[in-house]
Protein backbone atom coordinates (compact mmCIF):
# COMPACT_ATOMS: atom_id res chain seq x y z
CA UNK A 1 0.00 0.00 0.00
CA UNK A 2 1.73 3.24 -1.11
CA UNK A 3 1.87 6.00 1.48
CA UNK A 4 2.15 9.70 0.90
CA UNK A 5 4.71 11.74 2.77
CA UNK A 6 3.33 12.97 6.07
CA UNK A 7 4.81 16.38 5.15
CA UNK A 8 1.93 17.13 2.80
CA UNK A 9 -0.50 17.12 5.72
CA UNK A 10 -0.73 19.60 8.59
CA UNK A 11 0.61 18.67 12.02
CA UNK A 12 -2.18 16.93 13.98
CA UNK A 13 -1.08 18.23 17.38
CA UNK A 14 -1.15 21.80 16.07
CA UNK A 15 -4.63 21.19 14.61
CA UNK A 16 -5.84 20.03 18.03
CA UNK A 17 -4.65 23.31 19.59
CA UNK A 18 -6.31 25.38 16.85
CA UNK A 19 -9.53 23.42 17.23
CA UNK A 20 -9.59 24.05 20.99
CA UNK A 21 -9.08 27.80 20.46
CA UNK A 22 -11.92 28.00 17.96
CA UNK A 23 -14.29 26.13 20.25
CA UNK A 24 -13.44 27.93 23.49
CA UNK A 25 -15.73 30.95 23.04
CA UNK A 26 -18.79 28.82 22.31
CA UNK A 27 -18.64 26.52 25.33
CA UNK A 28 -21.28 26.34 28.04
CA UNK A 29 -20.30 25.40 31.65
CA UNK A 30 -22.21 22.09 31.31
CA UNK A 31 -20.79 21.18 27.90
CA UNK A 32 -19.60 17.57 27.58
CA UNK A 33 -17.26 16.14 24.95
CA UNK A 34 -17.82 12.68 23.51
CA UNK A 35 -15.01 11.21 21.41
CA UNK A 36 -15.65 8.50 18.83
CA UNK A 37 -13.33 5.48 19.00
CA UNK A 38 -10.49 5.40 18.22
CA UNK A 39 -9.09 8.59 16.66
CA UNK A 40 -11.91 10.80 17.95
CA UNK A 41 -11.13 9.79 21.53
CA UNK A 42 -7.49 10.84 21.13
CA UNK A 43 -8.54 14.26 19.82
CA UNK A 44 -11.22 14.60 22.51
CA UNK A 45 -8.62 13.87 25.22
CA UNK A 46 -6.48 16.76 23.94
CA UNK A 47 -9.47 19.12 23.73
CA UNK A 48 -10.79 18.12 27.15
CA UNK A 49 -7.44 18.94 28.77
CA UNK A 50 -6.90 22.20 26.86
CA UNK A 51 -10.42 23.48 27.47
CA UNK A 52 -10.42 22.44 31.15
CA UNK A 53 -13.94 21.03 31.05
CA UNK A 54 -15.56 19.96 34.32
CA UNK A 55 -17.70 17.18 32.87
CA UNK A 56 -15.81 13.88 32.46
CA UNK A 57 -14.86 12.94 28.91
CA UNK A 58 -17.23 10.50 27.20
CA UNK A 59 -16.39 7.93 24.54
CA UNK A 60 -18.48 6.01 22.04
CA UNK A 61 -17.90 2.90 19.96
CA UNK A 62 -20.59 3.27 17.31
CA UNK A 63 -20.18 -0.29 15.94
CA UNK A 64 -23.57 -1.26 17.37
CA UNK A 65 -25.25 1.55 15.45
CA UNK A 66 -23.46 1.37 12.12
CA UNK A 67 -25.59 1.07 8.98
CA UNK A 68 -23.23 -1.44 7.34
CA UNK A 69 -23.65 -4.14 10.04
CA UNK A 70 -25.69 -6.24 7.58
CA UNK A 71 -22.78 -6.23 5.12
CA UNK A 72 -19.72 -6.39 7.35
CA UNK A 73 -20.92 -8.12 10.50
CA UNK A 74 -19.94 -7.34 14.06
CA UNK A 75 -16.67 -5.43 14.38
CA UNK A 76 -14.15 -7.77 16.01
CA UNK A 77 -12.57 -5.15 18.31
CA UNK A 78 -15.38 -3.50 20.19
CA UNK A 79 -14.74 -1.11 23.02
CA UNK A 80 -17.42 -0.27 25.57
CA UNK A 81 -19.02 3.12 25.25
CA UNK A 82 -18.43 5.18 28.37
CA UNK A 83 -20.68 8.11 29.19
CA UNK A 84 -20.36 8.82 32.90
CA UNK A 85 -22.62 11.88 33.00
CA UNK A 86 -26.29 12.70 32.54
CA UNK A 87 -26.97 13.29 28.85
CA UNK A 88 -30.47 14.64 29.42
CA UNK A 89 -30.54 18.43 28.98
CA UNK A 90 -26.79 18.79 28.40
CA UNK A 91 -25.01 20.46 25.45
CA UNK A 92 -22.92 17.74 23.79
CA UNK A 93 -20.02 18.10 21.40
CA UNK A 94 -19.18 15.00 19.38
CA UNK A 95 -15.48 14.83 18.50
CA UNK A 96 -14.01 12.81 15.65
CA UNK A 97 -10.69 12.80 13.82
CA UNK A 98 -11.86 12.78 10.19
CA UNK A 99 -15.29 13.72 8.84
CA UNK A 100 -16.07 11.84 5.61
CA UNK A 101 -19.45 10.32 4.64
CA UNK A 102 -21.22 11.42 7.84
CA UNK A 103 -22.46 7.90 8.57
CA UNK A 104 -20.38 7.55 11.73
CA UNK A 105 -21.84 10.81 13.04
CA UNK A 106 -25.38 9.62 12.27
CA UNK A 107 -24.65 6.42 14.24
CA UNK A 108 -23.15 8.42 17.12
CA UNK A 109 -26.20 10.69 17.35
CA UNK A 110 -28.52 7.69 17.45
CA UNK A 111 -26.48 6.16 20.24
CA UNK A 112 -26.34 9.39 22.27
CA UNK A 113 -30.14 9.65 22.20
CA UNK A 114 -30.36 6.20 23.79
CA UNK A 115 -28.66 7.70 26.85
CA UNK A 116 -31.14 10.57 27.05
CA UNK A 117 -32.29 13.73 25.25
CA UNK A 118 -29.40 16.20 25.05
CA UNK A 119 -29.97 19.98 24.93
CA UNK A 120 -27.94 20.11 21.70
CA UNK A 121 -25.33 18.19 19.72
CA UNK A 122 -22.46 19.90 17.90
CA UNK A 123 -19.64 18.37 15.92
CA UNK A 124 -15.91 19.14 16.12
CA UNK A 125 -13.43 17.41 13.80
CA UNK A 126 -9.74 17.67 13.11
CA UNK A 127 -10.15 17.31 9.34
CA UNK A 128 -13.14 17.57 7.00
CA UNK A 129 -12.17 15.64 3.88
CA UNK A 130 -15.45 16.10 1.95
CA UNK A 131 -17.43 13.25 0.35
CA UNK A 132 -20.57 13.50 2.46
CA UNK A 133 -23.40 11.01 1.91
CA UNK A 134 -25.65 12.44 4.63
CA UNK A 135 -26.62 16.00 5.57
CA UNK A 136 -23.98 16.34 8.29
CA UNK A 137 -21.85 19.44 8.87
CA UNK A 138 -19.14 20.12 11.45
CA UNK A 139 -19.48 23.30 13.48
CA UNK A 140 -15.70 23.35 13.92
CA UNK A 141 -13.17 21.78 11.54
CA UNK A 142 -9.50 22.62 12.07
CA UNK A 143 -8.58 21.72 8.51
CA UNK A 144 -10.44 21.11 5.24
CA UNK A 145 -9.29 19.25 2.14
CA UNK A 146 -10.84 17.34 -0.75
CA UNK A 147 -9.79 13.72 -1.20
CA UNK A 148 -10.93 11.12 -3.73
CA UNK A 149 -12.69 7.96 -2.61
CA UNK A 150 -9.69 5.62 -2.94
CA UNK A 151 -7.67 7.68 -0.50
CA UNK A 152 -7.87 6.95 3.19
CA UNK A 153 -7.02 9.64 5.73
CA UNK A 154 -6.15 8.25 9.15
CA UNK A 155 -5.06 9.62 12.47
CA UNK A 156 -2.35 7.55 14.13
CA UNK A 157 -0.84 7.64 17.60
CA UNK A 158 2.77 6.58 18.11
CA UNK A 159 4.17 4.97 21.27
CA UNK A 160 5.00 8.36 22.79
CA UNK A 161 1.35 9.43 22.34
CA UNK A 162 2.05 11.86 19.48
CA UNK A 163 -0.73 12.18 16.88
CA UNK A 164 0.00 12.15 13.14
CA UNK A 165 -2.26 12.32 10.08
CA UNK A 166 -1.45 9.81 7.35
CA UNK A 167 -2.76 9.23 3.83
CA UNK A 168 -3.16 5.72 2.46
CA UNK A 169 -4.26 4.86 -1.05
CA UNK A 170 -6.21 1.69 -1.63
CA UNK A 171 -4.52 -0.55 -4.17
CA UNK B 1 -15.76 -32.93 7.23
CA UNK B 2 -16.39 -29.26 7.81
CA UNK B 3 -17.33 -28.24 11.34
CA UNK B 4 -21.15 -27.92 10.99
CA UNK B 5 -21.07 -24.77 13.12
CA UNK B 6 -18.79 -22.83 10.80
CA UNK B 7 -19.52 -21.40 7.35
CA UNK B 8 -17.15 -21.76 4.41
CA UNK B 9 -15.16 -18.73 5.58
CA UNK B 10 -14.58 -20.38 8.97
CA UNK B 11 -16.97 -17.97 10.71
CA UNK B 12 -19.61 -18.99 13.23
CA UNK B 13 -22.78 -19.94 11.34
CA UNK B 14 -24.60 -21.79 14.14
CA UNK B 15 -23.80 -22.21 17.83
CA UNK B 16 -24.45 -25.87 18.59
CA UNK B 17 -21.74 -27.00 21.01
CA UNK B 18 -18.47 -25.76 22.51
CA UNK B 19 -16.88 -29.13 21.70
CA UNK B 20 -14.61 -28.51 18.70
CA UNK B 21 -15.09 -24.74 18.70
CA UNK B 22 -11.74 -23.04 18.09
CA UNK B 23 -10.29 -21.05 20.96
CA UNK B 24 -10.22 -17.83 18.92
CA UNK B 25 -13.98 -18.01 18.33
CA UNK B 26 -14.69 -18.61 22.03
CA UNK B 27 -12.44 -15.69 22.95
CA UNK B 28 -14.07 -13.48 20.30
CA UNK B 29 -17.51 -14.17 21.81
CA UNK B 30 -16.29 -13.35 25.33
CA UNK B 31 -14.61 -10.15 24.06
CA UNK B 32 -17.73 -9.11 22.16
CA UNK B 33 -19.93 -9.67 25.24
CA UNK B 34 -18.14 -7.07 27.38
CA UNK B 35 -19.55 -3.92 25.69
CA UNK B 36 -23.08 -5.40 25.78
CA UNK B 37 -23.06 -5.44 29.60
CA UNK B 38 -23.15 -1.64 29.57
CA UNK B 39 -26.43 -1.44 27.59
CA UNK B 40 -28.50 -2.32 30.66
CA UNK B 41 -27.35 0.94 32.34
CA UNK B 42 -28.83 3.18 29.65
CA UNK B 43 -32.14 4.95 29.52
CA UNK B 44 -32.95 3.04 26.31
CA UNK B 45 -31.84 -0.57 26.84
CA UNK B 46 -31.79 -1.37 23.15
CA UNK B 47 -29.30 -1.63 20.31
CA UNK B 48 -30.38 -1.69 16.66
CA UNK B 49 -28.21 -4.64 15.55
CA UNK B 50 -31.04 -7.13 14.95
CA UNK B 51 -33.66 -4.60 13.92
CA UNK B 52 -36.06 -6.19 11.45
CA UNK B 53 -34.89 -9.76 12.24
CA UNK B 54 -37.21 -12.46 13.52
CA UNK B 55 -35.90 -14.73 16.26
CA UNK B 56 -37.96 -17.86 16.97
CA UNK B 57 -37.57 -19.45 20.38
CA UNK B 58 -38.36 -23.13 19.78
CA UNK B 59 -38.67 -24.71 23.17
CA UNK B 60 -39.57 -28.38 22.88
CA UNK B 61 -38.72 -28.70 26.55
CA UNK B 62 -39.88 -26.21 29.14
CA UNK B 63 -37.45 -23.70 30.58
CA UNK B 64 -38.34 -20.34 32.01
CA UNK B 65 -34.96 -18.84 32.74
CA UNK B 66 -33.11 -19.77 29.55
CA UNK B 67 -36.05 -18.80 27.36
CA UNK B 68 -36.45 -15.49 29.18
CA UNK B 69 -32.77 -14.57 28.94
CA UNK B 70 -32.72 -15.39 25.21
CA UNK B 71 -35.87 -13.34 24.79
CA UNK B 72 -34.40 -10.36 26.65
CA UNK B 73 -31.14 -10.64 24.68
CA UNK B 74 -32.97 -10.66 21.34
CA UNK B 75 -35.27 -7.80 22.37
CA UNK B 76 -32.35 -5.64 23.56
CA UNK B 77 -30.95 -6.14 20.06
CA UNK B 78 -34.29 -4.89 18.64
CA UNK B 79 -35.27 -8.24 17.10
CA UNK B 80 -38.85 -9.45 16.90
CA UNK B 81 -39.14 -12.47 19.17
CA UNK B 82 -41.66 -15.23 18.67
CA UNK B 83 -41.93 -17.78 21.47
CA UNK B 84 -43.22 -21.21 20.53
CA UNK B 85 -44.04 -23.62 23.25
CA UNK B 86 -43.96 -26.67 21.02
CA UNK B 87 -45.05 -29.20 23.61
CA UNK B 88 -48.53 -27.69 23.37
CA UNK B 89 -48.62 -27.15 19.60
CA UNK B 90 -48.17 -28.93 16.27
CA UNK B 91 -45.74 -31.65 17.38
CA UNK B 92 -48.45 -32.93 19.66
CA UNK B 93 -50.60 -33.14 16.52
CA UNK B 94 -47.97 -35.29 14.83
CA UNK B 95 -45.88 -32.79 12.82
CA UNK B 96 -42.23 -33.74 12.46
CA UNK B 97 -39.44 -31.50 13.74
CA UNK B 98 -38.22 -30.62 10.24
CA UNK B 99 -41.73 -29.86 8.98
CA UNK B 100 -42.10 -27.44 11.89
CA UNK B 101 -38.78 -25.85 10.92
CA UNK B 102 -39.76 -25.56 7.25
CA UNK B 103 -43.03 -23.91 8.15
CA UNK B 104 -41.31 -21.36 10.36
CA UNK B 105 -38.67 -20.74 7.67
CA UNK B 106 -41.53 -19.99 5.28
CA UNK B 107 -42.54 -17.28 7.76
CA UNK B 108 -39.09 -15.71 7.15
CA UNK B 109 -37.32 -16.65 10.34
CA UNK B 110 -33.75 -15.36 10.71
CA UNK B 111 -32.72 -17.30 13.78
CA UNK B 112 -33.89 -20.34 15.74
CA UNK B 113 -33.10 -20.75 19.43
CA UNK B 114 -33.71 -24.43 20.08
CA UNK B 115 -34.16 -26.35 23.32
CA UNK B 116 -34.91 -30.05 22.91
CA UNK B 117 -34.95 -33.10 25.17
CA UNK B 118 -33.19 -35.17 22.49
CA UNK B 119 -29.44 -34.75 22.09
CA UNK B 120 -28.63 -33.62 18.56
CA UNK B 121 -31.94 -31.98 17.64
CA UNK B 122 -30.35 -28.53 16.99
CA UNK B 123 -27.70 -30.25 14.82
CA UNK B 124 -30.43 -31.88 12.78
CA UNK B 125 -32.12 -28.51 12.24
CA UNK B 126 -28.85 -26.79 11.29
CA UNK B 127 -27.97 -29.58 8.87
CA UNK B 128 -31.41 -29.43 7.32
CA UNK B 129 -31.21 -25.66 6.82
CA UNK B 130 -27.78 -25.93 5.19
CA UNK B 131 -28.91 -28.84 3.00
CA UNK B 132 -31.95 -26.90 1.81
CA UNK B 133 -29.79 -23.83 1.03
CA UNK B 134 -31.19 -21.72 3.82
CA UNK B 135 -27.79 -20.68 5.14
CA UNK B 136 -29.15 -17.26 6.07
CA UNK B 137 -30.98 -18.85 9.00
CA UNK B 138 -28.89 -19.36 12.13
CA UNK B 139 -29.43 -21.93 14.89
CA UNK B 140 -28.48 -21.53 18.54
CA UNK B 141 -28.58 -24.57 20.79
CA UNK B 142 -30.29 -23.61 24.05
CA UNK B 143 -29.80 -27.08 25.52
CA UNK B 144 -30.23 -30.49 23.90
CA UNK B 145 -30.76 -33.60 26.02
CA UNK B 146 -27.64 -34.55 27.94
CA UNK B 147 -25.42 -33.20 25.19
CA UNK B 148 -24.67 -29.46 25.27
CA UNK B 149 -25.75 -26.04 26.50
CA UNK B 150 -23.14 -23.83 24.85
CA UNK B 151 -24.40 -20.38 25.87
CA UNK B 152 -24.43 -21.49 29.52
CA UNK B 153 -20.84 -22.71 29.13
CA UNK B 154 -19.86 -19.41 27.53
CA UNK B 155 -21.51 -17.26 30.19
CA UNK B 156 -19.73 -19.34 32.83
CA UNK B 157 -16.42 -18.62 31.08
CA UNK B 158 -17.30 -14.94 30.91
CA UNK B 159 -18.03 -14.97 34.66
CA UNK B 160 -14.75 -16.73 35.48
CA UNK B 161 -12.78 -14.31 33.33
CA UNK B 162 -14.55 -11.36 34.94
CA UNK B 163 -13.46 -12.41 38.43
CA UNK B 164 -10.24 -14.33 37.80
CA UNK B 165 -8.80 -12.77 34.60
CA UNK B 166 -6.32 -15.49 33.59
CA UNK B 167 -7.56 -19.00 32.78
CA UNK B 168 -4.07 -20.49 32.61
CA UNK B 169 -3.45 -20.34 36.36
CA UNK B 170 -6.74 -21.73 37.64
CA UNK B 171 -7.98 -24.89 39.29
CA UNK B 172 -11.67 -25.37 38.61
CA UNK B 173 -14.01 -27.97 40.13
CA UNK B 174 -17.29 -29.06 38.54
CA UNK B 175 -19.43 -30.62 41.26
CA UNK B 176 -22.47 -32.89 41.31
CA UNK B 177 -24.66 -34.61 38.76
CA UNK B 178 -22.30 -34.63 35.77
CA UNK B 179 -24.00 -37.67 34.23
CA UNK B 180 -27.24 -35.89 33.40
CA UNK B 181 -25.75 -32.45 32.84
CA UNK B 182 -25.33 -30.90 29.42
CA UNK B 183 -24.02 -27.84 31.23
CA UNK B 184 -21.10 -29.81 32.67
CA UNK B 185 -20.04 -31.09 29.26
CA UNK B 186 -20.08 -27.58 27.78
CA UNK B 187 -18.17 -26.20 30.79
CA UNK B 188 -15.45 -28.87 30.62
CA UNK B 189 -14.90 -28.36 26.88
CA UNK B 190 -14.72 -24.59 27.32
CA UNK B 191 -12.36 -24.75 30.31
CA UNK B 192 -9.91 -27.08 28.57
CA UNK B 193 -10.05 -25.11 25.30
CA UNK B 194 -9.28 -21.87 27.17
CA UNK B 195 -6.24 -23.45 28.78
CA UNK B 196 -7.32 -24.12 32.39
CA UNK B 197 -4.51 -26.41 33.61
CA UNK B 198 -6.59 -28.37 36.13
CA UNK B 199 -10.27 -29.22 35.75
CA UNK B 200 -11.70 -31.46 38.46
CA UNK B 201 -14.96 -33.32 38.51
CA UNK B 202 -16.48 -34.19 41.86
CA UNK B 203 -19.45 -36.50 42.39
CA UNK B 204 -20.66 -39.96 43.34
CA UNK B 205 -19.75 -42.77 40.91
CA UNK B 206 -23.40 -43.21 39.97
CA UNK B 207 -23.65 -39.60 38.75
CA UNK B 208 -20.42 -39.47 36.73
CA UNK B 209 -20.33 -40.77 33.15
CA UNK B 210 -18.18 -43.93 32.87
CA UNK B 211 -15.88 -42.22 30.35
CA UNK B 212 -15.52 -38.95 32.30
CA UNK B 213 -11.72 -39.26 32.51
CA UNK B 214 -11.54 -39.11 28.69
CA UNK B 215 -12.59 -35.45 28.92
CA UNK B 216 -9.18 -34.62 30.42
CA UNK B 217 -10.31 -34.04 34.00
CA UNK B 218 -9.26 -35.28 37.45
CA UNK B 219 -12.03 -37.26 39.12
CA UNK B 220 -12.80 -37.04 42.85
CA UNK B 221 -15.45 -38.84 44.84
CA UNK B 222 -14.56 -37.05 48.07
CA UNK B 223 -15.79 -33.45 48.07
CA UNK B 224 -13.29 -32.08 50.59
CA UNK B 225 -10.29 -33.53 48.74
CA UNK B 226 -11.69 -32.33 45.42
CA UNK B 227 -12.24 -28.77 46.61
CA UNK B 228 -8.75 -28.41 48.10
CA UNK B 229 -7.25 -25.10 46.88
CA UNK B 230 -9.63 -24.61 43.93
CA UNK B 231 -10.22 -21.10 42.55
CA UNK B 232 -13.64 -21.76 41.07
CA UNK B 233 -16.45 -24.07 42.24
CA UNK B 234 -19.04 -24.78 39.56
CA UNK B 235 -22.04 -26.45 41.15
CA UNK B 236 -24.52 -28.42 39.06
CA UNK B 237 -28.20 -28.88 39.70
CA UNK B 238 -29.32 -32.31 40.83
CA UNK B 239 -31.51 -33.21 37.88
CA UNK B 240 -34.48 -34.81 39.59
CA UNK B 241 -36.53 -34.83 36.39
CA UNK B 242 -33.81 -36.71 34.51
CA UNK B 243 -33.19 -39.21 37.28
CA UNK B 244 -34.41 -42.62 36.27
CA UNK B 245 -34.02 -45.47 38.70
CA UNK B 246 -32.27 -45.43 42.04
CA UNK B 247 -29.00 -43.60 41.42
CA UNK B 248 -29.13 -41.97 44.84
CA UNK B 249 -30.44 -43.12 48.20
CA UNK B 250 -32.05 -39.70 48.85
CA UNK B 251 -31.46 -36.02 48.28
CA UNK B 252 -30.62 -35.64 51.99
CA UNK B 253 -27.90 -38.22 51.59
CA UNK B 254 -26.59 -36.34 48.54
CA UNK B 255 -26.50 -33.08 50.50
CA UNK B 256 -24.52 -34.73 53.29
CA UNK B 257 -21.72 -35.80 50.95
CA UNK B 258 -21.88 -33.42 47.98
CA UNK B 259 -23.93 -30.43 49.10
CA UNK B 260 -21.78 -27.26 49.15
CA UNK B 261 -21.74 -26.08 52.76
CA UNK B 262 -19.51 -23.40 54.31
CA UNK B 263 -17.29 -26.02 55.98
CA UNK B 264 -16.71 -27.86 52.66
CA UNK B 265 -16.11 -24.56 50.85
CA UNK B 266 -13.45 -23.69 53.46
CA UNK B 267 -11.15 -26.21 51.69
CA UNK B 268 -11.13 -24.06 48.55
CA UNK B 269 -8.94 -20.96 48.18
CA UNK B 270 -10.06 -18.02 50.38
CA UNK B 271 -11.01 -15.98 47.29
CA UNK B 272 -12.77 -18.84 45.48
CA UNK B 273 -15.95 -18.04 43.58
CA UNK B 274 -19.05 -20.26 43.65
CA UNK B 275 -21.16 -20.61 40.51
CA UNK B 276 -24.47 -22.35 39.78
CA UNK B 277 -26.38 -22.45 36.48
CA UNK B 278 -29.75 -22.36 38.26
CA UNK B 279 -32.38 -23.20 39.19
CA UNK B 280 -30.86 -24.00 42.58
CA UNK B 281 -32.07 -26.76 44.86
CA UNK B 282 -31.25 -25.24 48.24
CA UNK B 283 -30.43 -27.91 50.79
CA UNK B 284 -29.75 -30.48 48.04
CA UNK B 285 -26.64 -29.42 46.12
CA UNK B 286 -26.02 -26.08 47.81
CA UNK B 287 -26.52 -24.68 51.31
CA UNK B 288 -28.32 -21.33 51.60
CA UNK B 289 -25.39 -19.92 53.58
CA UNK B 290 -23.18 -20.46 50.50
CA UNK B 291 -25.77 -19.55 47.88
CA UNK B 292 -26.34 -16.18 49.58
CA UNK B 293 -22.76 -15.81 50.82
CA UNK B 294 -19.82 -13.64 49.81
CA UNK B 295 -18.25 -16.25 47.47
CA UNK B 296 -21.39 -16.69 45.33
CA UNK B 297 -21.49 -15.06 41.89
CA UNK B 298 -24.71 -16.79 40.89
CA UNK B 299 -26.77 -13.67 40.19
CA UNK B 300 -23.98 -11.94 38.21
CA UNK B 301 -23.95 -15.11 36.07
CA UNK B 302 -27.55 -14.38 35.09
CA UNK B 303 -26.75 -10.76 34.18
CA UNK B 304 -23.65 -11.73 32.19
CA UNK B 305 -25.73 -14.41 30.46
CA UNK B 306 -27.80 -11.77 28.70
CA UNK B 307 -24.70 -9.97 27.39
CA UNK B 308 -23.14 -13.25 26.21
CA UNK B 309 -26.34 -14.22 24.39
CA UNK B 310 -26.50 -10.77 22.80
CA UNK B 311 -22.92 -11.24 21.61
CA UNK B 312 -23.64 -14.69 20.14
CA UNK B 313 -26.76 -13.46 18.33
CA UNK B 314 -24.95 -10.39 16.94
CA UNK B 315 -21.98 -12.41 15.71
CA UNK B 316 -24.25 -14.99 14.04
CA UNK B 317 -26.48 -12.34 12.46
CA UNK B 318 -23.42 -10.59 11.02
CA UNK B 319 -21.90 -13.75 9.48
Amino acid sequence: MPESTPLSLPDAERLCTELAERMRADLHPDTALIGIHTGGVWVAQRLHAMLGLATPLGSLDVSFYRDDFGRTGLHPQLRPSDIAFEVKGRPIIVVDDVLYTGRTIRAAMNEIFDYGRPASIDLAVLVDRGGRELPVCARWAAHTLALNSVTNLQLEQDTSGKLTLRLKTEA
Amino acid sequence: MRNPQLNKHGELQHLLTIDGLPRNIITAILDAAAPFTEVAEREVKKLPLLRGKSVFNLFFESSTRTRTTFEIAAKRLSADVINLNISTSSTSKGETLLDTVDNLSAMHADMFVVRHASSGAPFLIAQHLDATRQEHIHVINAGDGRHAHPTQGLLDMYTIRHYKRDFTELTVAVVGDVLHSRVARSQIHALTTLGVPEVRVIGPKTLLPSSVDKLGVRVFHDMRAGLKDVDVVMMLRLQNERMQGALLPSSQEFFKYYGLTPDKLAHAKPDAIVMHPGPMNRGVEIDSAVADGAHAVILPQVTFGIAVRMAVMSILAGN
